[in-house]
């Protein structure tokens, strides 16, 4: 940018300050402005590809049978397991994810995330206290998903239910946080 | 050997290798900079250059896929000739990276090197500090384990929090809604490609400000410097005691490098690679997630905030420290360099160093979280059972079985959620006890739903024969009304009373 500037400067006071735009200085504008625009057409599909979260709207979440009823007993809280339902063929077991189904009367449910909310640890049901309780920041939670004591800011993330079929069936696909729960 | 000679004129005559080396290697420092506080910054890029040499080794084998990331690794322990070693040198260079930066870093506020005109360095190295945390984070997921897994969903429900965009931002750094296939692909490019490019160049800048700014020269108490004046006096310094830094400033630069990769051989040889730990399969949820010690002291503040402060804390403190770091060699650019005339950039340090410390051991520790395993597995300590009624014994029981163990000790086991309640007798009354109990408060759940009011008598008879054998137990400030034993149907209507 320096070296073509000073350059302009000496042929100009050599020309005696007439303002015609060079040959030189016409290549190099041109020569610029190709290059932002090269510049934008490589740039634009990297930033998409990288921050393709921004753009795509599509809702990861689908509904995920976890199983017959039977399975889940009334009046008690059982882990259950599914497979994620976006995929990738090298997911390995990172796409099984678990969660907590607490069954109370009949075809009422509460099935919780395995995240705490407060930073997204893994909570461990205790039947005999009734507890959910947080491996990492001591959050508990009651058997219903309220928050009970620790830094949790609200009760566990709960996902959207339905029974068909004999099957439960939940609608999952996404890592719950504060600013997406479920 | 004319040929040699010729060869040597030749390359030089084409490479300028003698000019190079004059204006880098055999640069002039002050004589007063070969001294031994001055060693740490070389020895942190010894280190960086320890971990690009062992990490593409490592890339040999390691598969960056969450499907085979963790058997690759088993491979490297177990089955990769010396890949066992490859690793722990790995795992022990960045632990000694940071800790070496971490000295440098101080050695470099201490002696006022950061002041004008080195206000760049300063600046390069906060932003070195910061991608070398960042390979701290994102080596942490390459060891791809349980730790990593979990510590990958505490690193997007922090995400989470960040105001509007936070689904999006949790997106981005998961590659996908939930941490799988594409996660670790994204995490070995940043730990792989992109953050140690950013070093490298980073470095190179920093390194040519060391050039162009010269080293700082061993500061003298009562010596302040004035921008003014400063350029004409290291001129002067340089002029009367320069010395170049090969061969005459380096020996001790040499000797601490030697003992830097004597130590890192010597701990990853006796020590070993560090984990894997348990499978990154997120269905095992019988576990105890802990970030690697670069970041247990962030971890132990997260545990110890009241929660109204939390989003602050996560995002406006680091903003402001790092400005801080930022603006420091503009806030304090001139003026006294030694430690010995600043007493409160020595007690700041001091002050810093003790609370990462504190907090890093509490993260160690974990007081606050609950002993998953105490209820079954820790023994009521029998002088405690020793000579009770059937009903205490019973609410020993109850104790134990409710889990109230994972959160209060008895005889120096259990969590330490929750008080001891080796002396609980000295400090509660009986019916403070149920309302305790029943109600919560304080950080305790509520149990009423979960205990009959027989279980709620009996825990209470337990727990009221929880004191000293010389100490009193604790009472009501009313005068003692009747010396019946404590009769649980006049306590329970009060407690259930106030639990509404």
């Amino acid at each position: 940018m320096i070296a073509p500037n000073n350059q302009l400067n000496t042929e100009t006071e050599m020309k005696g300050n007439t303002p015609d735009p060079s040959r030189r200085d016409w290549l190099f504008n041109v020569g610029m402005a190709l290059n932002i625009l090269a510049g934008l057409a490589l740039a634009a599909p990297l930033i998409g590809f990288v921050f393709s979260s921004f753009a795509e709207r599509k809702d990861p979440r689908s509904w995920i049978s976890l199983g017959r009823l039977e399975n889940y007993p009334e009046d008690s809280t059982r882990i259950a397991t599914y497979r994620n339902p976006y995929t990738r063929p090298w997911d390995g077991e990172t796409a099984d994810i678990p969660c907590w189904v607490r069954r109370l009367k009949g075809n009422q449910f509460q099935v919780f995330a395995i995240n705490c909310t407060h930073l997204g640890c893994p909570v461990r049901w205790f039947k005999e206290s009734g507890l959910f309780l947080c491996p990492c920041h001591g959050g508990a939670y009651y058997e219903d998903g309220a928050r009970a004591a620790g830094p949790p800011p609200r009760g566990l993330f709960t996902y959207d239910y339905k029974v068909e079929n004999g099957e439960l069936w939940v609608k999952g696909g996404e890592m719950p946080t504060l600013s997406n729960p479920v | 050997m004319q040929w040699l000679r010729k060869t040597a004129v030749w390359l030089d005559d084409r490479l300028h290798l003698t000019a190079l080396y004059a204006s880098t290697a055999g640069h002039e420092v002050p004589a007063s900079a070969g001294s031994w506080f001055y060693v740490f910054g070389s020895a942190t890029l010894l280190c960086f250059i320890i971990q690009i040499v062992t990490g593409s080794i490592l890339a040999f084998v390691y598969i960056p896929s969450t499907n085979e990331a963790y058997t690759s690794l088993q491979y490297l322990n177990h089955a990769q000739f010396w890949g066992w070693y490859i690793r722990a040198v790995h795992n022990w260079g960045s632990n000694f990276m940071v800790a070496l930066m971490t000295a440098h870093m101080i050695q470099v506020f201490l002696f006022g090197a950061y002041k004008y005109p080195r206000e760049l360095t300063w600046i390069s190295g906060v932003f070195l500090l910061l991608m070398t945390l960042a390979m701290a984070f994102t080596g942490q997921v390459m060891r791809f384990d349980q730790d990593a897994y979990w510590g990958l969903t505490i690193g997007a429900s922090i995400t989470g929090r960040v105001p509007l965009i936070g689904a999006q931002l949790v997106h981005v750094l998961l590659a996908g809604p939930i941490i799988a296939g594409e996660t670790l692909s994204r995490f070995f490019t940043l730990h792989v490609f992109i953050i140690p490019g950013l070093i490298i160049a980073i470095v190179s800048m920093h390194l040519r400000l060391v050039l162009t700014k010269g080293i700082n020269e061993y500061p003298k108490p009562g010596h302040p410097i004035h921008k003014s004046t400063y350029d004409a006096e290291y001129a002067e310094i340089l002029r009367k005691e320069g010395v170049p830094f090969v061969p005459n400033a380096v020996g001790k630069d040499l000797i601490f490098a030697a003992l830097v990769i004597i130590g890192i051989l010597a701990c990853a040889f006796f020590l070993g690679p560090k984990g894997p730990g348990g499978p990154p399969n997120p269905t095992i949820v019988d576990t105890n997630p802990r970030p690697d010690f670069y970041f247990l002291a962030i971890f132990a503040a997260l545990a110890l905030l009241p929660d109204w402060m939390e989003v602050i804390i996560l995002f406006a403190a680091p903003a402001i420290m790092i400005a801080f770091l930022l603006l420091l060699p503009f806030i304090s650019g001139t003026g006294e360099k030694s430690a010995g005339r600043r007493p409160v950039a020595v007690l700041s340090v001091i002050f810093i160093m003790l609370t990462i410390g504190v907090l890093a051991y509490m993260g160690e520790t974990s007081p606050w979280s609950p002993n998953m395993g105490a209820w079954s597995a820790a023994p009521v300590p029998i002088q405690y059972v020793r000579g009770r009624t059937p009903l205490a014994m019973h609410g020993a029981t109850i104790f134990q079985n409710k889990q109230c163990r994972n959160c209060h000790m008895l005889g120096g086991v259990g969590g330490e959620r929750g008080p001891a309640l080796d002396d609980v007798a000295t400090r509660l009354t009986g019916p403070e006890m149920v309302r305790q109990v029943i109600q919560g408060g304080g950080n305790m759940p509520a149990y009423g739903k979960k205990l009959t009011p027989a279980e709620v008598e009996a825990l209470v008879a337990f727990m009221e024969t929880l004191h000293g054998r010389a100490t009193p137990p604790a009472q009501d400030a009313a005068p003692p009304q009747n010396k019946l034993p404590r009769d649980f149907a006049i306590v329970m209507p009060r407690a259930v009373h106030a639990s509404r």
